[in-house]
């Protein structure tokens, strides 16, 4: 039976009151503050959810209203949601750095009233907003640093705010109770923003039950134990974000810990030592890079110890997945190397404790992914849509592969329909985007399935396989199929390139605009003395060409030759979210990039070695400003234009 | 002579936290300090102004007591600290900062605050090593105090750095802590923001003022960038060759025809206002 089929554990402040009630004295919460992990337990967790709500209800706050959390992850931004859903108001997290004008769009189309921010900086972008949000009626911020001198009549503290739910539970002791009776599983718990790969961001629309049910779902095939510490770093607009550190942690009552700030995350990270993870790619990349620079920095006898160890795992980790047995003396080394390296690595990652860790929102490397489970992290994949209250598939530890994104969840069924695309039915499925029905028309069939919109296929084990978003998925102009973040990311795969865009539905060949990853690249021309000044200088080097092209030429060899990479252009800047290319989730926007790179692309086809961009930049303040310059195009399996230039 | 010593750097009314009266300092036969009279309302920022060689720096040790001035006085809250110790002076609650930056270099950024407590230390070194009662509370509520200044400057990420490896802009940061760590009444700033680029400039003005407003601390500072000076003081004092030529608020002193001619500058003027 489910959580959801009883009155009493049906909604996440429901489960909140009854984690007070059974375990009062457990830990429910912790930040790092001052040095020092402070922990809220499960009563205090309580008393603050209450008395915050009711500080809410004191100012107007009720059932439907909207509540708009933004800011690093904070224990008092996890209350407020679950106060104004306890309300029966709805929590609307929004991303931290979005900028101003990114924000305007999410908070009036949500109708947010009440916007609960972390710190000053996020106070300002909120007032700056104000006077086009009509309507917001409270700005209340939980770190009064700096803001002495604001004396905006919206502006409340949180503190203030609980004080005055005191009061206001003085002397209406019954109401919080009686409010919290009053939800139910068919409450709107959340409207998620995605972050819109094309076009606007489409608000998601998630019940209590959504997220209550996928919790049990997960819980029933991965293991979960009580009392489990959980960092809470992701970014808490993510839906993921929510669905462990509210979801999960209020179903399993496991306890979340809130980092002391995003720079500290990786020392927090290890001193907690959690005993399950979940990272993006990027963070495992580039925890992969730091420990390898880390490696190369250490004496020559250490050096040796660890690559002769590493080496070993891999070739046995390999040799496992096949499913050969190991030669006696293989496991005997392994066990040396547990204590030299293994185990070493493993606690200054901090994953020593970590019983299984998940990767997700985008493929991982093969290399990658196998280093750490060489070491003994129990890394697996997942997958997930916004849609889907987060969780889809997930891997089970025995049949951990870097290929698929294991079996779904159970209660949820998934098909591919006739185009390939993946659908799914279950117990988490949304229903349906904020004020826009025709979007929500366009991904729920009448029949509940939702539509994905990746597409995919099941293996014969019956292990499922994304392949790309369907709808990027085009064809060359011989009718092969063309599948660009296939390509992508196995350019991706290599340490240079951090972002890669291939093109290449409806023409005769396939291009790539590469971006190279600075620090590896940037170490890269150092230890070469290659002397540099600026990523623009970095990626106008013939050298780091000649290297890029190397690295396209290792991905080419693994795809069809009709797929292959012939021509490409270092990209003298990152994408960035800031300058829409990007979502805040880090999904290239590809329909932008390919209207903002027309110029590239026309020369990409029209055989010409350069083209002229003029691009606008967003500062983080907003403030725009262009930059022209010529980009070099090069070619791969010839040399580059100068170089012919040069030795002619 | 007459003129300049008349110009007294007086604040409109009320409650002076700091006066200097007359202090001047020869080296040699080298005036660098003539008659300066200043007073620094309590909660003010205060900004001296100055070209190079002006006395400012000097003026500065007169105050922490790194000098004695061979005339005049220095009162702190109508207490004579002219003739003090360094450390007295400190214990007294006057902190400041270095032009050149003055930090343990081999100590992390936690150690170096942690310093910055010593004068508000009181168990003694026996009670100390045997870390026992007393002296274990006594630590615990020094390192909370420290904690509050990593808090309050955004260290959190660099606790366990040797402040030898940091870049320029934090050490400076570090610098600010330490004296903050003292829970000084007045803060003395030497030139906080020379060599700093514009963002790490705009973060130190925002420390400064949190610093003022937030912990109630009266700031005196000198500083070179203009911009800056005129953004976030109360008041200005300009010498020039050891003798105040003008005092006022911000927006008098950059109309003052004097300062215009000696400091400011005309139309090619080193100051952006």
């Amino acid at each position: 039976m489910s959580l959801i089929d009883s009155p009493v554990t049906s909604t996440l402040p429901k489960l909140l009151q009854r984690n007070a009630e059974i375990d009062p004295r457990g830990a429910g919460m912790r930040e790092k503050t001052r040095g020092v992990w402070q922990t809220y337990d499960w009563e205090a967790y309580r008393d603050q959810v209450r008395d915050f709500a009711l500080g809410l209800a004191s100012l107007g706050f009720t059932r439907g209203d909207k509540l708009t959390v933004v800011g690093d992850n904070r224990p008092q931004l996890y209350f407020a949601q679950l106060s104004a859903q306890a309300l029966g108001g709805v929590s609307v997290p929004v991303y931290q750095d979005s900028i101003a004008a990114e924000l305007i769009y999410v908070l009036s189309h949500a109708e947010t009233s009440v916007i609960v921010a972390e710190d000053q900086e996020q106070v300002d972008k909120a007032l700056s907003l104000k006077d086009r949000l009509p309507a917001l009626r409270w700005i209340i911020y939980d770190n009064p640093r700096g803001l002495w001198a604001y004396d905006d009549p919206m502006l409340r503290s949180f503190v203030d705010v609980v004080l005055a739910g005191q009061a206001f539970g003085k002397e209406q002791p019954q109401y919080y109770a009686e409010e919290i009776a009053k939800g139910g599983p068919e409450d709107i718990a959340m409207i998620a923003y995605t972050s819109g790969t094309t076009g606007s961001p489409k608000g998601v629309m998630l019940r209590q039950r959504n997220m209550i049910a996928t919790a049990e779902s997960f819980i029933a095939v991965n293991d979960v134990k009580q009392g489990d510490n959980w960092l809470s770093y992701l970014p808490m607009a993510w839906v993921g974000d929510t669905m462990f550190t509210l979801g999960l942690a209020l179903v399993a009552r496991l306890t979340a810990n809130c980092p002391e700030s995003p720079e500290t995350v990786q020392r927090d990270l290890r001193e907690l030592g959690p005993d399950a993870m979940l990272a993006p790619p990027r963070i495992w990349e580039n925890m992969l890079t730091t420990m390898q620079v880390k490696s190369g920095d250490a004496s020559p006898l250490k050096r040796a110890i660890f690559g002769y160890f590493r080496n070993l795992a891999e070739r046995c980790e390999v040799k496992r997945s096949d499913g050969k047995p190991l030669l006696a003396f293989e496991r005997a080394s392994l066990a040396v190397g547990e204590i030299l390296v293994y185990g070493p690595v493993r606690d200054q990652l901090g994953l020593r404790k970590a019983r299984w860790c998940y990767t997700g929102g985008a493929p991982l490397g093969p290399d990658t992914y196998r280093f750490f489970r060489s070491f003994g992290i129990n890394l697996k994949q997942v997958y997930g849509a916004t849609e889907a209250s987060a969780l889809i598939a997930c891997q089970d530890d025995a049949e951990a592969n870097p290929n698929t994104v294991g079996r779904p969840l159970p209660d949820t069924e998934v098909r591919i329909d006739d185009r390939g695309e993946v659908m799914l039915r279950g117990p988490g499925v949304f229903s349906g985007y904020f004020k826009q029905e025709d979007a929500t028309r366009d991904a729920l069939t009448s029949d509940g399935w939702l539509k994905t919109g990746d597409a995919g296929f099941f293996d014969k084990q019956g292990h499922l396989i994304i392949i790309d978003r369907a709808k990027d998925v085009g064809k060359l102009a011989d009718g092969s199929a063309f599948a660009p973040q296939f390509i992508e990311n196995k350019l991706k795969f290599s340490p240079f390139i951090r972002e890669a865009v291939a093109f290449g539905d409806r023409r005769e060949m396939v291009v790539a605009m590469i971006a190279i990853d600075m620090l590896t690249v940037g170490t890269w021309a150092e230890k070469r003395g290659l002397a540099y000044t600026s990523f623009m200088d970095l990626s106008r080097r013939e050298e780091v060409a000649a290297l890029v092209a190397d690295e396209i030429a290792k991905a080419n060899a693994t795809l069809p030759d009709i797929q292959q990479v012939k021509r490409f252009l270092l990209l003298n800047k990152e994408l960035d979210a800031d300058d829409a290319e990007m979502t805040r989730t880090r999904k290239v926007r590809r329909k932008f990039v390919a209207e903002k790179y027309v110029n590239v692309i026309d020369a990409f086809y029209g055989g010409r070695d350069q083209a002229d961009v003029t691009l606008e930049v967003t500062f983080e303040d907003g403030r725009k400003s262009s930059v022209s310059s010529t980009m070099l195009i090069h070619d791969l399996g010839v040399p580059t234009p100068a170089q012919a230039r040069r030795a002619a | 002579m007459a003129g300049t010593s008349a110009l007294r750097a007086a604040a409109p009314e009320g409650d002076n936290q700091l006066v200097i009266e007359g202090v001047s300092k020869k080296f040699g036969g080298v005036v660098a300090v003539q008659g300066v009279s200043l007073d620094v309302p309590r909660g003010s920022i205060l900004s001296i102004i100055g070209p190079n060689g002006a006395g400012k720096t000097s003026l500065l040790n007169m105050i922490s007591g790194f000098y004695k001035p061979d005339t005049g006085r220095v009162l702190l809250e109508g207490l004579d600290i002219t003739q003090k110790k360094p450390s007295d002076i400190a214990a007294l609650g006057i902190a400041r900062t270095f032009q050149n930056i003055a930090l343990f270099s081999g100590l992390t950024v936690l150690d170096n605050l942690m310093l910055g407590r010593h004068v508000r230390m009181k168990s003694g070194v026996l009670a100390s090593v045997i870390y026992w009662g007393l002296a274990q509370k006594e630590d615990i509520a020094h390192r909370e105090a420290v904690e509050e200044i990593i808090e309050f400057l955004k260290l959190q990420d660099l606790r366990k750095q040797p402040t030898a490896s940091l870049a320029y802009g934090l050490r400076k940061r570090v610098e600010l802590g330490r004296a903050l760590a003292l829970e000084p009444k007045v803060l003395l700033l030497d030139e906080p923001m020379g060599g700093m680029n514009q963002d790490e400039k705009e973060d130190m003005a925002r420390y400064v003022l949190d610093v003022n407003q937030e912990r109630g601390v009266t700031v005196v500072l000198i500083e070179h960038d203009m911009g800056v000076v005129m953004d976030i003081s109360d008041r200005v004092v300009v010498l020039e060759r050891g003798r105040c030529i003008a005092a006022g608020t911000p927006e008098e002193v950059q109309r003052d025809p004097v300062v215009i001619d000696a400091y400011l500058g005309t139309s090619k003027g080193g100051g952006r206002t």
